[in-house]
């Protein structure tokens, strides 16, 4: 047999040749990127973060102005896309679950508008819920100096929403109410337009497939084991608690899991309604250093850090209600 | 003899009243949820239907939508501009041939969907369709003139691009997935993990960031002075993108092979390629239609992205459209209701056809 014929070495000759065409692309796109890079004056480097940002942003959950580093901008970034993901998870869960039981009711009313539901949102691109949530938030609410009111304690205006929030003080927290005096609402937290319209078509979106995998998780229990609790006496409430829910759960969490990362990517679209996320953030930064290999690199090391930890929580609890085999 | 006289047969309500009783008021819960939701119903119904019907505006008066704000829709904007919205920048005069190429890429979508059409010349009329798409939305063919006005790329917009994105990107990541879902699962360690490496990078990063890379980094990594067109290297970042995800789809239907499989194209003397090509894929592939069904509909929507690194798809198209005439810019959504429109009719069309695969190919 010639060496040839052996799988052994063609395997071995198929990766050396892999390799070889990997490091040759790989060694001309350097190339190419270095005489690029020089020919248009582009300095490199990741010293960048430590000049000063000199821009402001929006809206931050850290004291920011233009004074301050790059470095600090992506973290005002990176927490501004934390706190759109953390409230989108909920808040899909919760309807997501919510419209996915409505699914498999035995109300035929409840069933079809769930139906509805899940279809219109699924079918529709997150990029055009986003800019119609935005355009409904922007042009069509009132003006601030008369906004719609709820109870006298949510103010829904072009400006965004105020509602009440813990403060802490000297003598301990208590909420703060916002009031509307003199034309205007002072007090309490401030929502942005952007940060409502971006967390609102972000969980709706997400909730129309968590109803999915919600729907199919629960039609994935027999029909045997739900007879099965009721004639040893099971209440309904006890026969979703005891039986269903756990033999549905071990369905639902790995795609729960896929839908949480999808949330936590779609959210770079924040950029599209000007919602300063991570993705604006280094859009900005990019812009003005020029430095596109770099913010690139920020950008994609934080998604990745990020997909990591999701998965990492989503997988222990995965592991809690999985089944246990003797 | 003594018998028992027969019970007459139980009567069946097959009336409206029956099927009420027994679907919407059977027990004190649903009863209760059948009325909360009814009147949710009759609440938001007459309102959506007197702002989207009766009170609207059809005609492309932009005086009559000022007067009739806030209590019916405009859907005048659309009479006005849905050629600047279906069409984007391409010349007005022009617009017979993006008209032209749409219907053209549309039919091919359609006769390939039928189960009559599915053959080798299928392919061929592929080629030869996607051939003269390009000649006629860009009016020449490479350096070949074809006696029309020659259109370049950045004045394509609107409904063509978005489905000429979708299918060139759709038809380019559906054999990359499959090569690299093969490679992921190849006994050799380099070309696994070259394979996850590229799968578990893309897949970690939103498309934004692998868009922004296509327009800021591709210049870059290039020869200086060569500049490949923007929908050129938008079409790479995209197909990149969708092939991570449909090699991961396709990993799960190979998954599902049993072993016994190859070990019997094997020991017919069938290479690897033979084994792939005819045993393990066309199993394989039957396996995940559902999810490569899915994964098709997402990469539709996601066509959606391209308009942020601006290239005026649909969405693009209405902000180029409306954005820059005061008279119709407060009717924004309107226009956007239009366009989710067409994207809800192309993509409920695909799962519901997705279904239908799924029973022809468990059928065999």
């Amino acid at each position: 047999m010639r060496w040839w014929q052996s799988r052994r070495a063609r395997g071995w000759v198929y990766q050396i040749a892999l390799v070889l065409v990997l490091l040759a692309l790989g060694s001309w796109l350097m190339g190419n990127t270095l005489a690029n890079m020089k020919a248009r004056g582009i300095q490199s480097g990741f010293d960048f973060l430590g000049d000063t940002a000199g821009f402001d942003i929006g809206e931050s959950l850290l004291n920011f102005d233009s004074g301050q580093p790059y470095w600090r901008a992506f973290a005002v970034g990176l927490l501004n896309t934390l706190r759109v993901s953390l409230l989108g998870m909920v808040a899909c869960t919760v309807l997501g679950v919510l419209v996915g039981l409505g699914r498999v009711s035995a109300n035929a009313l409840a069933r079809g508008l769930c139906y509805a539901y899940t279809e219109v949102l699924r079918n529709v691109p997150i990029l055009l819920q986003l800019l119609m949530w935005y355009v409904l938030l922007v042009e069509w609410m009132p003006d601030s100096e008369t906004p719609y009111h709820l109870l006298d304690t949510f103010f829904l205006s072009k400006n965004g929403l105020s509602m009440p929030w813990l403060l802490s003080s000297d003598t301990g927290w208590h909420w703060e109410v916002p009031v509307w005096a003199d034309a205007q609402v002072t007090g309490g937290a401030a929502l942005t337009p952007e940060f409502l319209a971006i967390s609102l078509g972000l969980s709706l979106y997400t909730s129309a497939f968590v109803a999915e995998v919600v729907r199919s998780g629960i039609q994935s229990v027999p029909r045997g084991q739900i007879e099965a609790a009721q004639s040893i006496g099971l209440s309904p409430w006890l026969t979703v608690r005891w039986v269903v829910l756990p033999q549905a759960m071990r369905v639902i969490v790995p795609p729960l899991t896929n839908q949480f990362l999808n949330l936590t990517k779609n959210s770079s679209l924040a950029v599209a309604v000007g919602y300063p996320d991570v993705v604006n953030i280094s859009n900005t930064a990019l812009n003005q250093t020029g430095r596109a290999v770099e913010c690139i690199a920020i950008l994609m090391g934080i998604y990745l850090l990020l997909s990591l930890l999701t998965s990492a929580a989503m997988n222990a609890y995965n592991r809690r209600v999985a089944i246990r085999e003797r | 003899m003594a018998f028992i006289e027969a019970r007459p047969a139980p009567t069946v309500h097959n009336n409206l009243l029956t099927w009420l009783r027994q679907n919407l008021f059977n027990s004190r819960l649903n009863t209760l949820v059948s009325l909360a939701l009814l009147a949710l119903l009759a609440t938001a119904v007459p309102g959506l239907l007197s702002w989207g019907l009766w009170h609207a505006v059809f005609q492309a008066d932009a005086e009559a939508c000022q007067a009739a704000r806030e209590i019916g829709a405009c859907w005048g904007v659309i009479t006005e501009k849905h050629r600047l919205i279906l069409f984007g920048r391409y010349p007005y005069a022009e617009q017979w041939r993006p008209l032209l190429a749409t219907v053209l890429l549309m039919g091919l979508l359609v006769i390939s969907c039928m189960r009559f059409f599915w053959r080798r010349s299928l392919i061929v009329a592929w080629a030869v369709g996607l051939l003269v798409f390009m000649g006629l939305m860009g009016g020449r063919l490479g350096p070949l003139p074809l006696g029309l006005t020659p259109v370049p790329t950045d004045q394509w917009g609107g409904l063509p691009l978005t489905l000429m994105l979708a299918t060139l990107s759709i038809a380019m990541a559906f054999p990359l997935g499959i090569l690299v879902a093969l490679g992921r699962r190849s006994e050799l360690p380099a070309i696994r993990s070259v394979c996850i490496l590229y799968i578990e990078m893309v897949r970690g990063v939103p498309l934004i960031a692998v868009l922004f890379m296509a327009s800021f980094m591709i210049p870059l990594l290039l020869p200086t002075g060569t500049q490949p067109d923007v929908l050129l290297r938008v079409l790479m970042g995209i197909t990149l993108f969708a092939g991570a995800y449909t090699a991961e789809i396709i990993r799960g239907g190979l998954q599902a092979i049993p072993r016994g499989q190859h070990e019997a194209a094997a020991s017919l003397g069938l290479g690897y390629w033979k084994t792939q090509r005819l045993v393990i894929l066309p199993q394989a592939l039957a396996h995940v239609v559902p999810g490569i069904m899915n994964n098709f509909i997402a990469i539709f929507k996601d066509t959606s992205l391209v308009t942020i690194v601006s290239l005026y798809e649909l969405s693009g198209a209405l902000g180029l459209a409306i954005g820059g005439d005061a008279d119709w810019r407060p009717f924004k959504l309107e226009g956007y209701l239009f366009i989710t429109a067409i994207y809800f009719v192309f993509c409920f069309a695909m799962s519901r056809y997705s279904l239908w695969v799924e029973r022809q190919v468990s059928h065999r």
